[in-house]
């Protein structure tokens, strides 16, 4: 939960699997016998995780689909640690 | 629509997220806590690859995402990965639930690469000698740990259940022991609910209060262990709910969330309500969509119309829907019940004496009806 975490790559934790659910119109995530429904917010955030790209370049490109939100890091990295500390993700 | 007891209407039911296909009876073990019903072998027929396609297809069109094949065992149908496949192609999240009998390293991989999301593995205990013996199977125990460890090192999450009773509920350290030796990543600690061949047997199964209490201090330490240090491993523990002064929301309400298909075609709103005398519509001859919004079975008890007293005038009956209706049915003979967990219930001493029972009862792992075709046969003949 170090701050200075922006160099550091979450992905999903095996077993997980995100994907839009057209029916209910929203992203879900999915693992053994269970499922989430995501807000918009953590749709959009899990939506960049790809086990390739870091927490900056992550804010960096949510930055682009969203250039109305000023400084969207600090929500970003508050999500990501929230769902490490649900076993959703984990860091690489 | 008009032959329909609940108020449910088209507009209100949402879609049936959960789909569970049930896809044979047939299987190598003979569990006395099975939770197929106790005549299974009165119904051989099973539908057809291209039959289970449909279903899935339907299913998903309507919004189910989570899929759990069983059965019985789904390993014994020869077109289990066509079946994978099929769902996965549709973008279901996969589950097999399997007692690993009948499952090879080389199935463990094929079923991967078909697109399975997940396999999970039961157990009867934490040594041999009781799970074989509870299974009926002599070589049950070695297999299920080797299957388990093939799961994990094809990448898959590995998830694990047991089933809880009088029998083996003292073993919970060395069961958690197991499985943090093997590197389970969900345990599921499922204490047996009393329908099926688990209700016939359920004075030699059920445990008493003190087992309970003490295996859920051992839950809970363990959980607290595994928690400080930062494991991800998750320990569910479902207990009994004849101790409980509720019942549990069943199914999260009747036809508001789960879909079961039995082997034969037979649409359920849980597994276990083929033992109520609701007549349910078969996907042979009714679309799932017609089955699931607006057949008279799915209907009977959505909603809240259909409640007796208490629970009519009952301001938790939003929480709970009343409850169980296969417990209902099973302990008053009448499934519009109160569920007679409920301390408001009439029928509230059934679930007393069996507490009582519990903590009286000597019947040994003997004195069980396993789960057979023989014995099955004996169901249906009287
Ligand atoms: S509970 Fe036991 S007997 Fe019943 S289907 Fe599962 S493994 Fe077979
Ligand atoms: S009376 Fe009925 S609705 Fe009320 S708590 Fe009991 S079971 Fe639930």
């Amino acid at each position: 939960m170090s701050e200075d975490g922006a160099s550091r790559i979450p992905r999903l934790r095996r077993g997980f699997r995100f994907q839009w659910e057209p029916v209910q119109s929203c992203h879900v995530l999915l693992y053994p016998e269970g499922m989430v429904k995501l807000n918009d917010s953590a749709g959009a955030i899990l939506g960049e995780v790809d086990g390739q790209r870091n927490v900056d370049l992550i804010v960096a490109s949510l930055q682009l689909k969203f250039p109305d939100e000023n400084d969207l890091g600090a929500d970003v990295r508050e999500f990501l640690n929230d769902a490490v500390q649900r076993h959703w993700i984990e860091w690489l | 629509m008009t032959a329909a007891k609940g108020t449910g209407t088209s507009t209100q039911v949402g879609p049936p997220l959960w789909l569970l296909a049930e896809l044979t009876y047939r299987c190598p073990l003979q569990c006395p806590y099975c939770s197929n019903p106790l005549d299974f072998a009165q119904s051989e027929q099973e539908l057809s690859t291209e039959q289970w396609f449909s279903v899935l297809r339907q299913g998903r069109e309507m919004g189910a995402a989570q899929l759990g094949f069983s059965g019985g065992e789904p390993l014994v149908r020869p077109d289990l990965p066509e079946l994978i496949a099929e769902a996965r192609n549709l973008g279901y999240y996969t589950n097999l639930i399997t007692s690993g009998l009948g499952l090879t390293d080389a199935k463990v991989d094929a079923f991967a690469e078909a697109g399975l999301d997940h396999i999970q593995i039961s157990f009867q205990a934490s040594d041999p000698e009781l799970n074989n013996a509870v299974a009926g199977s002599r070589k049950a125990f070695e297999q299920k740990l080797a299957m388990a460890e093939a799961v994990k090192s094809a990448g898959y999450p590995m998830v694990l259940n047991f089933v809880i009773h009088r029998h083996n509920i003292h073993q919970m350290p060395d069961i958690l022991d197991l499985c943090e030796r093997l590197g389970a990543d969900y345990v599921e600690l499922a204490t047996c609910q009393y329908y099926g061949w688990a209700f016939r047997n359920r004075e030699g199964l059920m445990p008493s209060l003190a087992q309970l209490t003490k295996a859920e201090a051992e839950v809970n330490e363990a959980r607290e262990r595994l928690q400080a240090s930062g494991s991800a491993m998750k320990l569910i523990f479902v207990t009994p709910d004849y101790y409980e002064e509720r019942p549990k929301a069943c199914m999260n309400g009747w036809g508001s969330l789960f879909l079961t298909v039995a082997p034969d075609g037979t649409a359920l709103p849980c597994h276990s309500a083929r033992l109520l005398p609701i007549d349910f519509p078969k996907v042979q001859s009714t679309s799932l969509k017609e089955i699931w919004y607006d057949s008279p079975g799915f209907n009977h008890y959505r909603g809240d119309t259909w409640m007796p007293e208490p629970c009519r005038s009952c301001d938790e009956k939003g929480k709970d829907f009343g409850g169980c209706r296969c417990q209902a049915y099973l302990l008053t003979g009448n499934a519009d019940n109160a569920d007679p967990v409920c301390s408001k219930s009439a029928h509230h001493d059934r679930i007393l004496a069996a507490r009582r029972a519990a903590d009286h009862a000597t019947a040994g792992l003997d004195d069980l009806v396993y789960r057979n075709v023989k014995n099955s046969r004996l169901f249906f003949r009287s």
